[in-house]
């Protein structure tokens, strides 16, 4: 496998393979916590953490400990013990250290867990034999590109509340309709960025 | 409750995307075409029928303040099984829905019936519940993997077999990349939003 580039990778996480709009990874949270602004950045603030981490401490464990020991097969149950196991850590320090922080990401933490996104990006960085490094950069790009995602989305809906449409495409119908247009922006990267 | 109403009422009122809007992820991933839809729901049906029967038998052995991680880790042995299975002996398939198979642990739609349901029913009325949820499961992708199939490519092609061909082919490409997949549950969910409120105002 060649060696992709670390600007590459970047690219590719945030805008390319966008873990929301072309991936259609981590949805729930998208039509669940975009109504207003506030709460879809400290949900992206704490998705970004936790990618991140995520990736870190699942190379280490599918490197050091699953490969050595032919376990390569229990990835997906390691996998998802590692990402509970960081949330409840996270929770953990954020409330003793920054309890302001805390108070304001509080219920988004926990939801984290079963967030497919996170899952996503460990098992894709496996799935394309990254490194270390690579998988990290990697995490945090995949982070970007969903808490991107997840600011625009709810500016646009917090404005569209405004806008008078049928009763039975309010709410969740006319969430999608805006996900279609962002998604038409976003499938372009294909072409804009060549890589 | 008689078994057969508890199987109608996972494809209609508890219908995992009109009803409950659980397991967005995979319906608008993996339905490009009607042959991925069909792969992917029977993937889920396997998991959350076996995860609801073995988690109803288990209900009472299980400690309430621990029952999500016992839970999530039941769902994930059943689907390191799928996954086995499918990369064993449908590698094509394996290989169109991709990450989308191991990430049948973390659909929402199968922690949330072993929450909601088998936790609190016996093990018979939690397997025709997990069968009334995945047949529901499966009718919506396959609604929506034919749509964007017949609209992108202009033909309907299932296992080799050439289901539907339109005489003139609109191929909308849009409607198998990204975009099509917002649309198209877009305004489904529009019209059965249509339907519901029509109905409530008949009955009153």
């Amino acid at each position: 496998m060649v060696e992709k580039a670390l600007f590459a990778i970047l690219m590719d996480g945030i805008f390319i393979k966008n873990f929301l709009l072309i991936q259609f990874l981590g949805l729930c949270s998208f039509v669940g916590v975009t109504k207003d602004v506030k709460s879809a950045a400290g949900m992206s603030g704490a998705v970004i953490f936790v990618m991140t981490m995520a990736s870190i401490v699942s190379y280490i464990v599918y490197t050091y400990i699953l490969k050595p020991t032919n376990m390569e097969f229990l990835d997906l149950i390691s996998f998802i013990v590692v990402i509970a196991a960081l949330v409840q850590l996270v929770e953990f320090i954020v409330r003793k250290n920054i309890p302001s922080l805390y108070r304001s990401l509080g219920i988004y933490l926990p939801l984290i867990t079963t967030n497919c996104a996170v899952l996503g990006v460990v098992l894709l960085s496996v799935n394309s034999t990254y490194n270390f490094v690579q998988s990290v950069v990697f995490g945090i790009a995949a982070g970007i590109g969903f808490a991107i995602v997840m600011l625009m989305m709810s500016a646009i809906r917090e404005r569209s509340t405004f806008v008078s449409v049928p009763s039975s495409i309010r709410g969740l119908p006319q969430a999608f309709f805006i996900a279609t247009m962002l998604s038409m922006a976003f499938v372009n990267y294909f072409w804009v960025i060549p890589i | 409750m008689d078994p057969l109403s508890e199987y109608i009422r996972g494809i209609t009122r508890d219908n995992p995307i009109f009803g409950l809007v659980l397991g967005l992820c995979p319906t608008l991933a993996v339905t490009t075409s009607v042959e991925n839809a069909i792969g992917m729901s029977a993937g889920t049906a396997f998991v959350l029928v076996c995860s609801n029967v073995f988690v109803s038998a288990l209900r009472k052995q299980i400690p309430s303040a621990v029952r999500l991680p016992i839970f999530i880790i039941i769902i994930a042995t059943f689907v390191s099984i799928v996954k086995m299975v499918m990369q064993a002996y449908f590698p094509p398939m394996y290989a169109a829905l991709g990450v989308f198979i191991p990430l049948i642990v973390v659909n929402c739609v199968i922690i949330g019936r072993a929450e909601a349901y088998a936790n609190k029913n016996n093990v018979f009325y939690s397997f025709i519940d997990g069968l009334g949820i995945s047949t529901g499961f499966l009718l919506v992708l396959m609604l929506i993997g034919g749509i964007r199939e017949i609209l992108g490519t202009g033909q309907i092609v299932t296992f080799d077999y050439t289901l539907i061909t339109l005489p003139v082919n609109p191929s909308v490409t849009t409607m198998i990349l990204p975009p099509g997949a917002f649309l198209t549950i877009g305004g489904l969910m529009a019209i059965v939003n249509y339907q519901r409120a029509k109905k409530r105002a008949k009955g009153g």
